[in-house]
């Protein structure tokens, strides 16, 4: 059984809203600083003029009760924008990629190999460009064209590109995307298909970032994880909506998902409490379990350590570049949901996520990206930890499709997977065949 | 005197100036040196405590000063330091 949250997407609603001058919706009251909670004019910005501290969206949550319901979402076309009340545009967008609506999919031959009785995978390998990423641009982007941005750019990790540039080229924007020079070749020509400009740094991930923040305040670029990054943040509660509508509107115990720079993580907590406020689920307490690899794992450690101060990995060392990033902003927010949810953060070596790859592929048929092994891994650390119990009804996130990591599963294995070519011959097929039992 | 890039935010406080030169040979006295300068940048800069502000991070010739000796890290006659937010990540 596969429960699909809607069919594939296939139209758009309309109130296209490109040039139309930039209005708040009345239930997004502008932004605020998620630490001192000082307001900030709805625009194109992302720290706190008063504290540094980081910018987010803030919404009239009476509007939004007052206005969305279950029948009205599940009225909607398919795709990320049934959920609009929850997210920071006016209208949906007519053009674009059709994002969203993946599938949450029992994993009846992977649970039973995890001893997790009931475990679901929410597959965002389907994405228009292979990863959760799809959501988090597709907001940025739609909020771009309202503040009148006409060129995409980003700092990636590798899905990010692919994103940005996907995204762009469905809009007819111009898209930059930097990345680090070294990054897997998969990744870097997915974005170059799309007719974007690559921009190779030589550097990890946290200096092609630190390049992107001065590069946004020189161009006005819309980089959608710097100058738009409240609006690209709010795009991955949708993975949370999903989840629940698919469950039938309930939250699961315990949500899995990869850090990276924790964003997304904090804001799947974000989105089940949406909900609950809106009245949409039961409030109902939900342990956030995240995962991160080993050689590259600053939250894992600040957790593990039980402070929340994350200190800066200077130089990562893993094959899980999507997750590769040393000084992650919502370090210390993904600790703190970690602690608040009796939740865990998980330190995965790369062997066991190469094998978590494969054990995915194989029971499940569904090939993810290293970030899922990393996943799939921390479900299984956490379980052995006894932060997910007998019972439980587990989400583990495939957030990126393995074919843009398609060495990583190899990791680990002492042979080649590939059999030796035979001859076009019944007999040398038999040959083979019984060379084989 | 190094030079030290002033991210958008804090530039009211700077009157507009993106690059201002400031003495010091630590990133803690250039720090100090700034906010002398620029009272206005203190609430934002600092922690209250004697540290950097934890959404601030401080770059000494495009190198975190984390990675380096902190506070503490030499700063030379010729070096450049940047301000950013501590803003990381997709």
């Amino acid at each position: 059984m596969t429960i699909e949250t809607a069919p594939a997407p296939t139209t758009q609603p309309t109130a296209h809203d490109a040039g139309r001058p930039v209005m708040a919706a009345p239930r997004v009251v502008g932004l605020a600083c998620r630490n001192c909670g000082r307001p900030e004019p709805l625009g194109p910005s992302y720290v706190c003029s008063a504290c540094f501290g980081p910018l987010e969206v803030a919404y009239d949550k009476d509007v939004v009760r007052e206005t969305v319901s279950r029948e009205a979402i599940e009225a909607r076309p398919p795709g990320l924008w049934r959920y609009l009340e929850f997210l920071p545009v006016d209208a949906p967008p007519t053009h674009g990629l059709r994002v969203g609506s993946t599938p949450l999919i029992p994993a009846e031959r992977l649970g039973p190999a995890l001893q997790i009785e009931s475990l679901w995978l929410k597959d965002d390998t389907r994405n228009p460009t292979l990863s959760f990423k799809d959501r988090a641009v597709a907001v940025a982007a739609a909020r771009a064209r309202q503040f009148g941005i006409d060129t995409l750019a980003c700092a990636s990790t590798g899905n990010l590109a692919g994103a940005t540039a996907g995204a762009a080229a469905a809009l007819g924007m111009p898209a930059y995307v930097f990345i680090p020079a070294d990054l897997e070749p998969a990744k870097i020509d997915h974005a170059l298909a799309y007719g974007a400009t690559v921009v190779p740094i030589e550097g990890t991930y946290d200096d092609v970032n630190r390049l992107c923040l001065e590069v946004a305040d020189e161009t006005g670029w819309g980089f959608v994880n710097v100058n738009l990054r409240p609006f690209y943040a709010e795009g991955s509660k949708t993975l949370a909506f999903e989840i629940a509508e698919s469950l039938g509107w309930r939250s699961p115990d315990v949500i899995v998902a990869p850090i990276a720079s924790g964003a997304m993580f904090t804001k799947l907590a974000k989105g089940f409490g949406e909900l609950a406020d809106a009245g949409l689920i039961e409030r109902r307490p939900i342990r956030f379990v995240g995962g991160q690899p080993a050689g590259c794992a600053p939250v894992a450690t600040a957790w593990e350590a039980g402070t929340t101060d994350v200190q800066p990995v200077r130089t990562p060392e893993t094959i899980v570049r999507s997750l590769a990033i040393g000084n992650p902003a919502d370090g210390r927010y993904s600790v703190e949901l970690a602690n608040a949810s009796a939740g865990s953060i998980e330190a995965i070596p790369d062997e066991a996520t190469a094998a978590a790859i494969r054990q995915v592929a194989a029971l499940e048929g569904i090939f993810s990206e290293t970030a899922g092994g990393v996943t799939v891994a921390a479900a299984d650390a956490a379980r052995k930890r006894g932060v997910i119990r007998d019972g439980d009804e587990v989400v583990a996130l495939l957030t990126g499709n393995g074919l843009k990591t398609p060495d990583a599963r190899l990791l680990g294995l002492e042979e080649g997977t590939v059999a030796p070519s035979i001859r076009p011959s019944l007999s040398a097929f038999e040959a083979w065949l019984e060379s084989r039992s | 005197m190094s030079a030290v890039r002033i991210p958008p935010t804090l530039r009211t406080a700077t009157s507009g100036e993106k690059l201002v030169d400031v003495p010091g040979s630590t990133i803690r006295e250039v720090v100090d040196g700034l906010v002398v300068a620029y009272p206005a940048l203190a609430p934002q800069l600092l922690d209250g405590q004697g540290g950097i502000n934890r959404f601030v991070n401080v770059f000494l010739n495009d190198t975190d000063v984390r990675h380096l000796d902190g506070l503490d890290t030499a700063v030379g006659e010729r070096d450049s330091v940047v301000l950013l937010p501590a803003m990381a990540g997709g």
